[in-house]
């Protein structure tokens, strides 16, 4: 709330115009990469990784930029990184757990039986 | 009584009792009640006030059906064999006892602990505590309401199937007219997928209901954010306010993933998706993870809130300021993200991995600290007090008492070996009844006895509250805590028929049960004979100091008296108040100025 | 926040437990974020039944996914990500009050949104098509440890197979295949899926007994086979290992980036090939479900935004939408046979006609008001702001679903 703009009550911040377009094209760009790098092998673990890593980009542009993060209250910021913290941590468990007994649990299915 | 600026009638004028048999309950009084007239100024209001006293009518109404299955259950385990079952003989095999246990349960974690202390006294005395109008969202706020009636619905449904389904012996029927529901709460896959009961509806249901419990959730954290006064920082915010938000920050993180549990069971009842049925190459322990993500925690949004009404209470009952506000303040949090990293103590037995089995015992103990930290604070708070044991009070010390026993008797439970001993025994029914019932009722009625006189207006009799208080808290006991001895000796919970040596503990158990329930008649008459023949209450009868407790009993419509701007003050010093006997109630010392305590 | 209220008129949209607009709007904000927080948790579940599958069954996820259509789903990431900057461009126009630019990028917004829609429709439709759709009507639904019908499962295996080769996004890793599939990858391009299926029908009809008497292995072993089921197909995922570890071992068993084939499958993990489609109908079905809430969202913003015109032609203008949609969907669906095409036609019809009729009559009311005017200023914008953070929230979920669902390699 702290810039000054002259012609109203509560000088929001608008994001320049050229400003959005630069984004929305850096985007644009981002889903070519992202479709393209498929070409490309980099062995099953990193082209997830990689894939991960331009869709947090683009996220991090959306958040920012089209969300206004970067010129809002912090706390707003904060609540988007804590809900991806719990689902992170979320995940994580799930992963750690189903990854011990999954295959003991699909032959028991396969069978015909509940393990 | 000039230096209180809000006391709109004088309590002691001469013939208030006329005016009362002329104009209702508040003669000409214009306060939140009285201020809009007819059923639609109470079913469109969003005053918070008034969408509070509707969720207790509600709540309350579900505890009483919750309460009716219960005595039901205990009946039933009174002796071994058949007591209640003969007369429902046409359902066969026992089923009938599932569905008791079940939609016990259901509506008494879903329709009564979760929105009992938030949904009522939250709404109630948030914005008050905090000096502000409204809560931030008010039209979110009666649409939570709404969602919560719509929600219990669904299960009036189940249960009118059941009633149904159950006396006439009608075997198999469509979804739509389903016969109770068997599942148990957890709605476990994948019996829940076969059980030819009451599934989608109750999952509609749930679904509904988080929606109410998510708006509250919302309010609550906008308002608190936004909404404080000036002179009111966050190290003044009543511990009642710390623990709301600590709540709604669970409702906000935990109970999305309830809904898209309650989703993925509806598509799989529905569509036949699999993802949970291990016969269709599912994962039935992921479904496990995903209920426990959320209902873990949510163990955490009913006992937080009942923690926040027993700072207030044992605080200003022992006329001293609360001991370690700071720590009180941070355990509710520290709760809060702990409850998160525990989830997986359900799931001992049920085929996780032996590492996260491990880590998740490990982890739970870490929740006894913050708790740990909240009892001692407690304690030392009344240690060298002036403790008066009125109805609030009394609940508070039932409070601590109980919820000890209930922390403590988790630690086997945390512990990996001895939990499988004890695993799906009546120790379990004992520890999360003490937990749940013992904590969070104890919390809520001492909340309800405490904030009373300001809801209503009037006071209770208070030799029959305390009467009645102790009757709850023999009742309780008697009830649960022979169950600990039962489940050790290994009495299996679930089971309509038992081992007939375990019939002494069930007896003593049932009788608790009917003791427990005539203690909470007798509360419920308290209350209503209160509201009807009440005196009228001063506006601060206990001399606390929270915001609240600045504005007359009932609190006008804008919640202050016009002109009277609250500012934030020290929340628990009581120093500047003085009992007055012409009130019967606390009056602010003129020119008192607050020194530090 | 509580400064100088005493004297502070009274905005009409300031509600009466505020003091200032400011704070109002700060709430506003804070409460749609606590939202989204929900809404990220929510989905969030979704994300952790996917990693869960697609860690324990990396090779399902890697042969099921050819069945989805990189192109399409490209295209549809760009019109997403298109309709989410008109929408902060109508953020920008609501708070700098360019009234007439702010509506024109809302309905900007909305045709973005049912674009993808759209597109979406012609996704499912071909899924419908190949027997590979949610529930039961998926061609590799498993009961028990059998599968429903494997002659539906070798044509929709060869169907995923010969797709994926010639899919836009996948063009590279044909030549990484080996003799068996080489053939089909002589007929692709990537943009005309909709149109060709009738074709991959007739040539499933050549060879399918061969494959499916192999897919049908898997659904009845012999008894003695469990032991080695659980000890050698997964040497990988034993204790201690670390799950990037297993997935890059069976990649490597895999020789680096070839796709499977259905009979390559794990035969632990072949019951679970309908998972992915049911995961994959779970996330984009209740991604579509919040686009859709969104677009009603939107409109209700430009209704709110609009002069007496705007307000008269939009709800109209939505059921003509719909119509127009329906018609798209009769001429998708009108080959098949069956009642679904001719409900849509006259779902369209209905929808054509009262869509008419009402802005009809509301064009020959509507007199032109000067008073009448938007709803929001400078000063007033929230609702504009909070409709745009859960677009760009639907938006943000897709960027996060393209990659996971379309692109697996």
């Amino acid at each position: 709330m702290s810039h000054d703009h002259a012609h109203d009550e509560h000088a929001p911040h608008a994001v320049p115009l050229g400003f959005l377009a630069l984004i929305f094209g850096v985007l644009m760009v981002l889903t070519f990469v992202t479709v393209g790098v498929t070409k490309f092998d980099f062995g099953y673990s990193m082209n997830l990784v990689v894939a991960m890593a331009i869709a947090l980009v683009k996220a991090l542009l959306v958040g920012l930029y089209f969300m206004h993060l970067r010129w809002d209250a912090p706390i707003n910021g904060f609540i988007l990184v804590a809900s991806l913290l719990f689902v992170t941590l979320f995940i994580s468990f799930a992963l750690l757990d189903t990854g011990a007994y999954a295959p003991t649990q699909a032959a028991a299915a396969l069978r015909g039986s509940t393990p | 009584m000039s230096v209180i600026p809000t006391n709109p009638s004088p309590p002691s004028a001469p013939g208030t009792d006329v005016v009362k048999a002329k104009k209702g309950l508040y003669g000409d009084e214009d306060n939140y009640i009285t201020h809009g007239k007819g059923i639609l100024s109470w079913l469109l209001t969003i005053d918070h006030k008034r969408i509070g006293l509707m969720y207790m009518v509600c709540v309350l109404a579900a505890f009483f059906i919750g309460g009716i299955f219960a005595i039901a259950l205990r009946t039933e385990l009174i002796w071994p064999g058949q007591t209640l079952m003969p007369w429902a003989e046409a359902n066969t095999n026992w089923k009938l006892y599932n569905q008791l246990f079940s939609v016990h349960g259901a509506v008494m974690v879903f329709m009564f602990i979760i929105p009992a202390i938030p949904a009522i006294l939250g709404n109630f005395a948030l914005p008050i505590m905090l000096g502000a109008k409204d809560v931030a969202f008010p039209r979110l706020n009666l649409l939570s309401w709404y969602c919560y009636v719509g929600g219990s619905l669904f299960f009036l449904w189940i249960l009118t199937g059941g009633v149904v389904g159950t006396l006439f012996g009608l075997e198999n029927m469509p979804w739509y007219f389903p016969k109770g529901i068997d599942t148990g709460w957890t709605f476990y896959t994948p019996y829940s997928t076969d059980t030819n009961t009451g599934v989608i509806l109750a999952t509609m249901g749930v679904f509904v209901l988080g929606f109410a419990s998510i708006l509250t959730g919302v309010n609550f954290i906008a308002t608190i954010h936004m909404l404080r006064p000036r002179n009111m920082g966050w190290d003044r915010l009543p511990l009642m306010l710390w623990s709301l938000y600590a709540t709604s920050v669970i409702q906000i993180l935990a109970t999305p993933v309830l809904a898209i549990t309650m989703l993925l069971l509806l598509a799989e009842r529905v569509l036949g998706i699999g993802v949970f049925d291990p016969a269709k190459g599912g994962d039935p322990v992921l479904y496990q993870h995903f209920f426990w993500f959320y209902s873990h925690p949510a163990v955490y949004i009913m006992i937080l809130p009942a923690m926040g009404v027993i700072s207030e209470v044992i605080s200003v009952f022992s006329r001293k300021h609360i001991f370690g506000y700071s720590f009180i303040a941070a355990s509710s949090l520290a709760i809060a993200l702990f409850g998160f990293i525990v989830w997986g103590h359900h799931m001992f037995t049920s085929g996780q991995s032996p590492l996260l089995n491990s880590v998740f015992s490990l982890l739970t103990m870490s929740v006894a600290v913050p708790s740990a930290v909240k009892v001692f604070n407690w304690l030392a708070t009344m240690y060298n007090g002036k403790i008066r044991l009125d109805t609030p009070m009394i609940y508070a010390l039932g409070f601590i008492w109980l919820f000890t026993i209930g922390g403590l008797t988790g630690l086997p439970l945390a512990a990996l070996s001895t939990d499988i001993h004890y695993h799906d025994t009546y120790f379990v029914v004992a520890h999360f009844h003490y937990v749940m019932v013992g904590s969070t009722l104890f919390g809520f009625l001492a909340g309800m006895y405490y904030w009373w006189p300001k809801m209503t207006g009037k006071m209770y009799n208070e030799k029959a509250g305390q009467i009645w208080a102790w009757m709850v808290f023999a009742g309780f006991n008697l009830t649960f805590f022979i169950q600990f001895i039962a489940g050790s000796l290994g009495a299996p919970r679930r089971y309509a028929d038992y081992d007939p040596r375990f019939w002494k503990y069930h007896f003593i158990s049932t009788l608790g049960s009917y003791v427990l329930m005539i203690g909470l008649f007798g509360v419920l008459y308290n209350w209503v004979s209160s509201w009807r023949s009440g005196k009228k209450a001063p506006a601060n009868p206990w001399g606390a100091n929270t915001l609240e407790w600045h504005t007359p009993s009932p609190p006008p419509h804008a919640n202050f008296e016009d002109g009277h701007e609250p500012e934030g003050v020290p929340p628990y010093d009581y120093d500047g108040w003085d009992y007055v006997s012409e009130e019967e109630g606390y009056v602010r010392k003129e020119g008192y100025v607050y020194q530090g305590h | 926040m509580s400064t100088a209220h005493s004297d502070h008129d009274h905005p009409a949209h300031l509600a009466h437990h505020f003091e200032t607009s400011a704070q109002q709007m700060e709430s506003g904000k804070l409460g749609m974020w606590v939202f989204l927080a929900t809404e990220i948790l929510m989905f969030g579940g979704l994300f952790c039944a996917y990693a869960v599958y697609r860690a324990n069954n990396p090779d399902v996820f890697l042969f099921a996914h050819r069945a989805l259509d990189t192109t399409w789903g490209a295209i549809n990431t760009a019109v997403l990500l298109a309709s989410s900057f008109t929408m902060a461009w109508g953020v920008r126009a609501a708070q700098l009050g360019q009234k007439k630019l702010l509506i024109g990028l809302l309905i900007a917004t909305l045709f973005g949104g049912a674009g993808f829609m759209l597109i979406k429709t012609v996704e499912y439709k071909a899924k419908w098509d190949h027997a590979l759709f949610v529930g039961p009507s998926n061609a590799y639904y498993h009961d028990n440890g059998t599968l429903a019908d494997p002659g539906e499962a070798a044509h929709s295996s060869e169907y995923i197979e010969k797709h994926g080769d010639t899919d836009g996004g996948h063009g590279g890793h044909g030549d990484d295949h080996g003799a068996g599939h080489g053939d089909a990858h002589a007929a692709g391009h990537g943009d005309s899926h909709a149109g060709d299926h009738g074709g991959d029908h007739g040539a499933q009809a050549d060879a399918p007994a061969p494959a499916a008497s192999k897919i049908a292995a898997p659904a009845a072993p012999p008894t003695g086979l469990h032991a080695d089921l659980l000890t050698h197909k997964r040497p990988v995922l034993g204790a201690g290992e670390s799950l990037s570890t297993g997935i890059g071992a069976i990649q490597a068993s895999h020789k680096g980036s070839h796709y499977p084939a259905f009979t390559e499958l794990d035969p632990l993990n072949t019951n679970r090939t309908h998972i992915f489609f049911q995961i994959y109908f779970a996330m984009t079905g209740l991604h579509g479900l919040h686009v859709l809430i969104g677009l009603g969202l939107i409109s209700w913003i430009c209704y709110r935004a609009g002069g007496p015109m705007t307000r008269a032609l939009l709800v109209p203008g939505l059921f003509v939408s719909v119509g127009i949609y329906f018609v798209f969907v009769w001429w998708l669906v009108s080959a098949n046979s069956g009642w679904f095409p001719t409900t849509a036609l006259v779902a369209a019809v209905l929808c054509l006609i009262a869509g008419a009729l009402w802005g009809a009559k509301n064009v020959a009311l509507t007199k032109p008001n000067p008073d009448a005017d938007s709803e929001f200023s400078p000063g007033y914008y929230t609702p504009v702001d909070c409709v745009g953070l859960y677009w760009h929230l639907v938006d943000l979920i897709w960027i996060f679903l393209f990659p996971l669902l379309y692109l697996i390699h």
